[in-house]
């Protein structure tokens, strides 16, 4: 870990602070209303507000859970600084193809 | 103790990187330290035993040995405190090269030292006037907060982080190159920064705080490379390192 | 990694720095799934509802506040971390730690408890 991957890493963690919160509430308060698939799509679908929210979150964990990973390859397996950083930017990728796929699932009006 | 006993049973381990512990049997006295302990088998039941002491009074750091799964300085352990049942277990410290039995090679603790730049570079020559500093100024109470590391290596030992990662400078090191950065005397600062942002640097420790916790002389290496993280970032942002 | 010196790494804050990074490995392999199941609604609603259906059981709903608390955990572990490294040095670290478990775990059950 090095200052610049420090400071990505951190940054992401400061952001997704507030959006974790905000993600546990929704979560609360979906599970209370007891929300249908169509109850939460007809919220979410053509809402910018949404869209922001989750792409951030998505571009955020993407970016986090990458130099997280990283770090725990560099420590608890074999692998050197370059394979784990490899092997860790495919995760990065995948997570975020992923999260964008489904956010573009669910704002897609 | 429950049944009064008379001697401790005490496991030494003997070899290099490849050993195995033996078992020794050692009066148990009064007031008796785990160095005192290890001194005896040397010289009244093993003479071939290799063991590092100096001072005897917890001032220079040489005994610091593994007793009972934690690194502690062996002349300021007593006994009472850690055989429990009787029992010690005493081996070189963690994370560093065993040369023989007791005794490891400091090498690469003190060249993580030179590597954190942990060297004072003075900016001053003796014909200059002497460089004013207040003791209660922030700078000098943070460097006097974590000036008294006498190099044992105990927190090396005990740091996971340094078990782990062999780039991690580690917090003897780290700690150091603090005291150095709040030293405004020194006129090697750029170099030192880059030097602690750099793989292995500050940004690996994860704050487990063992070496906090074991240090004793009730440093706090954690705090200091806390600290540490603040400076580069902001020299970092700021586009300097 | 080697873990044989696990036995004397009793210490609150070691226990803290490995709950952080298991809590991170363990989201780290939900998020894919997490995605996956919400990316059934490009399919339409159908797909989702149907997995909403599914995820009604106990069971399931036991491992959705497991998940909770994991989140909450590793963020809280993480706060924990960045005020102590930015903010002034403060000591009780133990004390936080466990405070954030604490918090963690009553959130979790508290969900638990209204979707039971």
């Amino acid at each position: 870990m090095n200052v610049r991957l420090y400071v990505w890493q951190r940054l992401t963690a400061a952001i997704m602070a507030p959006l974790v919160l905000a993600h546990i509430v929704v979560i609360f308060y979906a599970t209370r209303k007891g929300l249908s698939a169509a109850d939460i799509l007809a919220r979410t679908r053509g809402s910018f507000a949404w869209a922001s929210f989750y792409g951030a979150f998505v571009v955020a964990a993407a970016i986090h859970a990458t130099i997280g990973v990283r770090n725990v390859l560099t420590e608890w397996s074999p692998l050197e600084d370059r394979g784990a950083g490899m092997l860790a930017g495919v995760f990065g990728v995948l997570l975020f193809l992923l999260g964008a796929r489904a956010v573009v699932a669910v704002v897609l009006p | 103790m429950s049944d009064s006993r008379s001697e401790l049973t005490v496991a030494l381990w003997r070899g290099a990187q490849q050993g195995r512990y033996e078992t020794y049997k050692v009066p148990l006295r009064e007031n008796q330290t785990v160095l005192d302990v290890v001194t005896f088998v040397q010289r009244h039941l093993d003479p071939t035993l290799s063991y590092r002491f100096a001072c005897r009074v917890g001032m220079c750091g040489s005994c610091a040995m593994t007793v009972n799964g934690r690194p502690r300085w062996t002349c300021r352990t007593h006994v009472s405190r850690v055989a429990a049942r009787g029992q010690l277990k005493i081996g070189p410290l963690e994370n560093l090269p065993v040369i023989k039995d007791l005794a490891t090679d400091m090498r690469p603790f003190f060249e993580k030292w030179q590597q954190a730049k942990g060297a004072f570079a003075p900016s001053r020559t003796r014909s200059d006037d002497f460089a004013p500093i207040r003791p209660d100024s922030p700078a000098r109470m943070a460097a006097d907060a974590a000036i008294e590391c006498i190099n044992c290596a105990i927190c090396y030992a005990a740091c996971d982080t340094v078990r782990w990662n062999s780039d991690y400078l580690g917090p003897a090191a780290l700690n150091r190159a603090w005291t150095l950065v709040n030293d405004v005397r020194d006129g090697a600062n750029s170099e030192r920064l880059q030097a602690v942002a750099a793989t292995g640097g500050c940004h690996a420790c994860h704050s487990h705080q063992s070496c906090q916790e074991l240090c004793p002389q009730q440093l706090n290496p954690t705090a200091s490379i806390a600290g540490l993280k603040r400076r580069t970032t902001w020299a970092y942002l700021k586009g300097e390192i | 990694m080697n873990l044989r010196h696990l036995r004397h790494r009793e210490s609150v804050l070691w226990i803290a720095a490995l709950v952080h990074r298991l809590s991170g490995l363990a989201l780290a392999v939900f998020l894919p799934v997490h995605f996956l199941t919400l990316g059934l609604a490009i399919r339409g609603e159908a797909p989702l509802e149907s997995f909403l259906r599914w995820s009604d059981q106990p069971l399931v709903k036991f491992a959705e506040s497991a998940l909770v608390f994991l989140l909450m955990l590793h963020m809280l572990g993480g706060l924990r971390l960045l005020v102590i490294e930015n903010l002034p040095w403060r000591d009780g670290q133990k004390e936080a730690a466990t405070i954030a478990a604490g918090l963690s775990a009553a959130i979790a059950f508290f969900l638990l408890a209204r979707m039971l």
